[in-house]
């Protein structure tokens, strides 16, 4: 065992009972868990689909401050948004968006101290999917009907 | 000392270490919760009004952004927006960050960011709208 690094390594080493030095895990166990499990890919999904949302507040930020400094500005704006790329990344911020937001509910529920148990987790996490996806297409629809009128 | 113990959660090992609580855990998943509960009904409004302006030119969307309902609450929607944000990705840094200096640098340049972002937005809308 080298110099510590890190007060924290003191409680990742511990000793067989033969007394050579050993390394435990650390937590999450990767190699242990199935990650492709609904609860735990809805996890990570929910941390992931908030950094996507927080590049959406980058485009907000944009769309707002081209709005202030004039029309010349808010075409790049409005040139970005319905290019491919753009509708493309508009499209992926919404998704990320509604499943941030109903996966969010489920949070809020569990820390209120309900629907932990294991079946209901399950349930309210397939109720997430669906509504993610439902949400997103209304937006579309709706979005697509402004643009279209 | 065996008294205190007995009172307190934290093994006496933990607390010479100086990790741990700082009071102000609490408080930053508290927060985290209120915004996230703040931005329900806003983010519900801003992004069907979002959808809404799809198409719209300059003229119609700045006409939009100027009454005063929805400049009010564009103005909730940034603040809240950036709060949670920042509160979400310092989270994600402390998550993940192995280095002390790479974890306080990562917090304040997001928290820095964060600040910027949300002023600029802020004051985009009152330029509009005043």
């Amino acid at each position: 065992m080298s110099i510590m690094q890190d007060s924290r390594e003191a409680t990742m080493v511990g000793r067989r009972t033969d007394g050579t030095p050993v390394r435990r895990p650390l937590s999450p166990h990767l190699q242990v868990y199935d990650m492709m499990q609904l609860t735990s890919a809805l996890s990570i999904s929910g941390r992931i689909t908030g950094v996507i949302w927080a590049g959406g507040a980058l485009f907000m930020v944009w769309w707002l401050m081209a709005a202030a400094a004039g029309p010349a500005a808010f075409d790049g704006v409005a040139w970005f948004a319905s290019s491919f790329i753009g509708l493309l990344f508009l499209f992926g911020v919404t998704g990320a968006a509604w499943f941030h937001t109903f996966n969010g509910i489920r949070h809020l529920g569990w820390d209120a101290g309900h629907g932990f148990d294991l079946p209901t987790t399950y349930k309210t996490g397939r109720w997430v999917l669906i509504a993610t996806a439902a949400a997103t297409l209304l937006t579309w629809i709706i979005a697509i009907a402004a643009w279209a009128s | 000392m065996a008294n205190d113990t007995a009172t307190q959660l934290r093994s006496p090992l933990g607390r010479v270490r100086g990790l741990g609580s700082a009071k102000g855990g609490t408080h930053h998943w508290w927060m985290q919760r209120v915004t996230s509960v703040a931005l329900l009904p806003l983010t519900l409004w801003f992004v069907l009004s979002a959808a809404m302006l799809a198409g719209a030119g300059y003229e119609a969307t700045v006409a939009w952004m100027a009454r005063p309902w929805n400049a009010t609450l564009l103005l909730l929607t940034i603040g809240l927006t950036f709060h949670h944000l920042a509160a979400g990705m310092q989270v994600i840094i402390e998550d993940y960050a192995n280095s002390e200096a790479a974890k306080m640098g990562g917090i304040l340049a997001v928290k820095a960011i964060c600040l910027v972002l949300a002023l600029a937005a802020g004051l985009a809308v009152l330029r509009i709208a005043v």
